[in-house]
């Protein structure tokens, strides 16, 4: 942090949704397709063509009003922005200017340094995606316009974060939420959640802002963070050198690590707003959000406070667990199989979490669903198999996808109870080792888990462990 | 073969007895084309082939006793409505080359009921116009006197109708743009409620005033065009979705009992005395035949062409904006890069009108103009809207002239655009209002040029336009009148 | 005057239109024409009048989220002025 200056950031993120169809015509969104493979007379501009609004595209912007905490505006309108771009179509956006759809939202977020913070979100907004301009040679750009009218929402917070991190944080709540809603694919190589950073510097203490520079073309949280903290050092430097911050659009620059004026679109924009004459007002009644709001899935915040609360689980599981969708509903699955939370986050972070991450699936794909894993647990806890073998058996059920107890019969790898048995083991075991039973008599105690580890080894790990040390201990001290 | 005078129900009527066919009815329309297009100007695109191939299906359907409302009536449509694999200019050099690969939903209602599209009329860019002059294909000459307009936009529209080219004709109407027509040539034009007919496919010149009409020979044609291209839309938003009476239901339901207002403001100095006196004419003929005329005041009519200007260019600035010479139409390029690009396609691809209408809409909601003009615009649009309204708490149709005067000539007033402007007067307001309008033959002057009573009814009122129509035109003889073209 | 000749070039760039100096000067008069005869609308007070930018008071017009099929390749391309590769090609956008 700079002692002289205070940073400024405002975040301007392009949620791109989830929707089959786009947002003004019955083209698919699919990613990745032949290009303007999925276009018609209404995403291609063409003349007389209209468009109508998808349905689905409010329900999702009012899911993300509610989830940021904003106000949901009971009419909101379409604007057209006007100007000139060859991947624009029409020659103007559909988006929203006054009256947007949501507004007056927070979101509080924690960093480790300054701990936690409201930022506040100024507008949600509902708008049409631009096609892509491929840079074909040096001479023309080819236009793809598949993308062009998919569905976005712009989310605009207040100028409340003070440091890249702060910006970070911020982003990936809000990252984890519209994932979480399943309003967005999160995917940021894609360019499904696109981010803008506003920032600008201040002597500390100063009121008024100074002036922003915009930065675009940030597609990771690693190069937002970079290209914050360059953006930052190049404005004090300007200020320190006697210069003065022009207000500009600049472009990350991810090879260089550096951010860099965009020439050539200085000319002052005059988007000339008015109301999509095409476009009906938008109406959204109390009894349309509270439907939406009964449809609304616990969110991550609320998962990491209940899963302290009611299954008391460390805030670290808590968060871990927490923080994906499908992980968390994974977690609450096998809890409503085997009502040991902790035994239950603990084989989640550890046993399916490590082998997911260590075969490159995601929990989905998990062959091991909740209820196989809930059997395992079963076992452990009735005594049929200790936790050591619970790891064979776990590593069985991923590779054939049968329930433990048919591995276990088949495996033979049920735990040894039967007390004689055990005894036996522990007499062989107290024979074969007279050195160490005579240190262990003579005081040293430690030796316990020696001898356990014997019996274990002598059956094979089938013996139960708690038996073994409950007859090792009677044997030893006779 | 004539059918010039013939209703499309009497043809209807002969189709279906086999009197006649579909074939030589559109024969015959192709030829009379050929023969007056010269010196009319009213179309830019046939579509013989098209045509024919389909009155040989219209012929099948007939003779199997099926077929819709239109089935075998040869119809042209203005050509600011796409048409699949047919040429869509709109007037415009910008658009020479067009061809759209989808229908209009307007031109697919028509053919479904079995209309036969010969060709694509006439019109002023980009229906910027109240002449027809401003057409990249050339100017139209109106039937009746070759050296006037036949009015505008939808000038080709009014002009293949009188001439008995087409038996009907579909136009569209921002601020008077079928019946400012209508009423130089001679002819019946309906502009409906806003949201009445689809404006899909519809090229826009400006999209909250725009509305797609009928233009034919009689009251009864035009109900019959309207109930087969009415109706709600999904595709078309701000289409309503309230039900389509049968228009051609009690017609002959007549005026007793009706009462008709006269708005004092459009009873003005300025207006032709001929016109005048037609238009009084007809509204003796309405006293007597039992509607109570009454006079009411639509305070802010002298605050429409004003309005209108401001709000129809600020949205036309924006529509216009995709041509842009990317994905079609003509595109200019001298090799300086894009915005050279952009500049020339567009700078050469527009005639003056249009580039006049760009400028002064793009000013219009330029920042900090927006409040001063276009919001400004929108507020008295409001108060003309309530004017409407509240004339119609009193009376149940209007009556006023269509236009100030009869058809000028050929180029009187292409340099003074605000002159232009002007003559709109009495067609404007109803499109700020929204709601619906005719212009109904009721005269011919001196020289032998027809002038046209404007009737206008409450929002989706259509019904009650027609039927007051119907009874005037059955108590006149101005439908038999025809232009003297050879 | 309403409007000066730098305000019309102003807004010719807007709207991508190229004027030639006559061109220029005769739009000038003619839009400070149009200007001077809309100023009429001051003459109307609408402090508490609301805008109106529909003909007809409607809202909510939606469509659901479903797959309508696109045109194809050849029939979004058909009137493309330049094209390759299905794509539509322009002037070198510079960024």
């Amino acid at each position: 942090m700079n002692s002289r200056y205070e940073v400024v950031i405002g975040l301007e993120v392009h949620v791109q949704l989830t929707t089959r169809s786009k947002i003004f015509c019955g083209c698919s969104t699919a990613f990745g397709q032949l290009p303007n493979s999925q276009t018609c007379p209404v995403c291609l501009g063409l003349p007389g063509a209209l468009p109508v609004l998808n349905r689905q595209v409010v329900e999702y912007a009012i899911k993300a009003g509610l989830a940021t905490n904003s106000q949901i505006a009971p009419r909101s309108i379409f604007a057209r922005k006007n100007y000139f771009y060859p991947d624009l179509p029409k020659g103007y956006q559909i988006s929203q200017f006054e009256l947007p759809i949501c507004e007056h939202g927070w979101l509080d977020i924690e960093t480790r340094d300054l701990g936690r913070k409201r930022v506040g979100i100024t507008r949600i907004h509902m708008e049409e995606d631009a096609g892509k301009l491929l840079h074909n040679d040096s001479y023309s750009s080819a236009v793809d316009l598949n993308r062009a009218c998919t569905p976005l929402l712009e989310v605009v917070s207040e100028p409340d974060m003070r440091s890249a991190d702060e910006a970070i944080a911020y982003l990936k709540q809000l990252h984890q939420i519209v994932v979480y809603l399943g309003v967005c694919d999160g995917n940021m190589e894609e360019g499904s959640f696109r981010c803008d950073a506003n920032v600008s510097i201040r002597p500390w203490g100063q009121e008024t802002l100074g002036t922003r520079a915009e930065l675009k073309n940030l597609n990771s949280f690693r190069f937002i963070k970079q290209a914050i903290e360059y953006e930052v050092e190049r404005q004090i430097d300007v200020i320190e050198d006697g210069g003065e911050v022009v207000q500009e659009t600049r472009l990350y620059d991810a090879d260089n690590g550096i951010t860099r004026s965009m020439r050539g679109k200085e000319e002052a924009h005059d988007y000339r707003y008015f109301p999509d004459p095409d476009l009906l007002p938008l109406q959204v009644s109390d009894t349309w959000i509270d439907e939406v709001r009964s449809r609304l899935p616990e969110l991550p915040a609320a998962k990491l406070q209940r899963y302290q609360e009611e299954f008391g689980l460390p805030e670290y599981d808590a968060g871990v667990l927490s923080a994906d969708r499908a992980v968390a509903e994974y977690f609450e699955a096998v809890v409503s199989l085997f009502e040991q939370p902790k035994t239950c986050s603990n084989w989640v972070m550890g046993e399916i979490l490590g082998a997911l991450k260590e075969k490159n699936l995601t929990i989905d794909q998990c062959p091991v669903t909740p209820e196989l894993l809930a059997g395992i647990l079963k076992r452990i806890d009735d005594n049929t198999i200790s936790g050591k073998i619970a790891k064979t058996v776990f590593e069985e059920i991923w590779i054939t996808g049968k329930n433990a107890d048919q591995i276990i019969d088949e495996k033979g790898l049920k735990q040894v109870t039967d007390s004689g048995a055990i005894e036996s083991i522990v007499a062989d075991v107290i024979a074969a080792n007279p050195d160490q039973v005579a240190e262990y008599r003579g005081g040293k105690e430690k030796l316990m888990g020696f001898f356990v580890g014997q019996v274990m080894q002598a059956s094979k790990g089938k013996a139960n462990p708690g038996m073994a040390n409950q007859l090792l201990k009677k044997k030893l001290s006779e | 073969m004539s059918f010039s005078n013939i209703s499309i129900s009497q043809l209807r009527r002969q189709l279906l007895k086999g009197e006649i066919t579909a074939i030589a009815l559109t024969r015959s329309c192709l030829e009379r084309i050929k023969a007056t297009d010269a010196q009319l100007n009213a179309f830019i695109t046939l579509c013989e082939e098209q045509a024919m191939t389909a009155a040989a299906v219209a012929d099948q359907q007939l003779a199997n006793g099926q077929g819709g409302l239109l089935t075998g009536i040869p119809v042209a449509v203005k050509d600011i409505f796409n048409t699949r694999d047919v040429r869509t200019t709109c007037g415009s050099k910008i658009l020479a080359n067009y061809v759209s690969p989808y229908d209009a939903t307007a031109v697919t209602r028509l053919q479904d009921e079995g209309a036969i599209l010969v060709g694509k009329l006439n019109m002023d860019e980009f229906a910027m116009g109240s002449s027809n002059e401003n057409s990249a294909a050339g100017a139209v000459h109106n039937p009746w006197d070759l050296s006037r307009v036949p009015g505008g936009s939808s000038g080709g529209s009014a002009a293949a109708v009188a001439a008995g080219q087409v038996v009907a004709a579909l136009g569209t109407d921002t601020g008077g743009s079928i019946r400012q027509p209508a009423s130089h040539c001679g002819v019946v034009g309906l502009k409906p409620t806003y949201g009445r007919v689809s404006r899909y496919g519809v090229i826009a010149y400006a999209s909250s005033l725009d509305q797609v009409g009928p233009v034919t020979r009689s009251v009864e044609d035009c109900a019959l065009m309207l109930s087969a291209i009415a109706g709600y839309d999904p595709a078309d938003s701000t289409s309503v979705d309230c039900p389509v009476p049968d228009y051609m239901d009690n017609l002959n339901a007549g005026v007793g009992g009706k009462k008709i207002g006269l708005p004092k403001e459009y009873f003005v100095a300025g207006l032709d005395p001929e016109v005048k006196l037609a238009v009084e004419a007809t509204v003796e003929t309405y006293r007597r035949m039992g509607a109570e005329i009454v006079e009411v005041s639509l305070p802010h009519t002298d605050y429409a062409v004003a309005s209108y200007y401001l709000i129809a260019t600020a949205e036309a600035s924006s529509n216009l904006a995709r041509y842009d010479g990317v994905r079609f139409g003509v595109r200019e390029d001298d090799g300086s890069g894009l915005i050279g690009m952009y500049q020339q396609t567009r700078s050469k691809g527009f005639g003056d009108e249009v580039k006049r209408r760009i400028m002064l809409g793009t000013y219009a909601l330029s920042s900090g103009y927006y409040d001063a003009y276009y919001l400004k615009a929108q507020k008295v649009r409001t108060l003309i809207r309530q004017d409407f309204l509240n004339a119609f708490d009193r009376v149940d149709l209007l009556l006023t002239p269509v236009a100030p005067t009869p058809a000028f000539k050929i180029g009187a007033l292409m340099n003074d655009p605000l002159h232009m402007y002007l003559s709109d007067i009495f067609t404007i307001p109803v499109n700020l209002a929204g709601t619906c309008a005719m212009s109904l033959p009721c005269g011919l002057s001196r020289e032998g040029l027809p002038i046209g009573v404007q009737l206008i009814g409450r929002p989706f009122a259509e019904a009650d336009i027609l039927q007051a129509a119907y009874a005037y035109e059955q108590a006149s003889d101005w439908k038999e009148r025809t232009p003297p073209l050879r | 005057m309403k409007i000066s000749q730098e305000d019309v070039a102003h807004v010719a760039r807007l709207a991508r239109l190229s004027l030639e100096a006559q061109e220029l000067e005769t739009l000038t008069s003619q839009i400070d024409a149009i200007l001077g005869y809309v100023d009429k609308l001051n003459e109307l007070d609408t402090e508490h009048v609301e805008p109106m930018a529909h003909a007809v008071p409607m809202s909510n017009a939606f469509r659901d989220d479903e797959l309508n099929p696109s045109l194809g390749l050849d029939r979004a391309m058909q009137n493309a002025p330049l094209s390759g590769d299905g794509c539509f090609m322009v002037p070198k956008v510079i960024e």
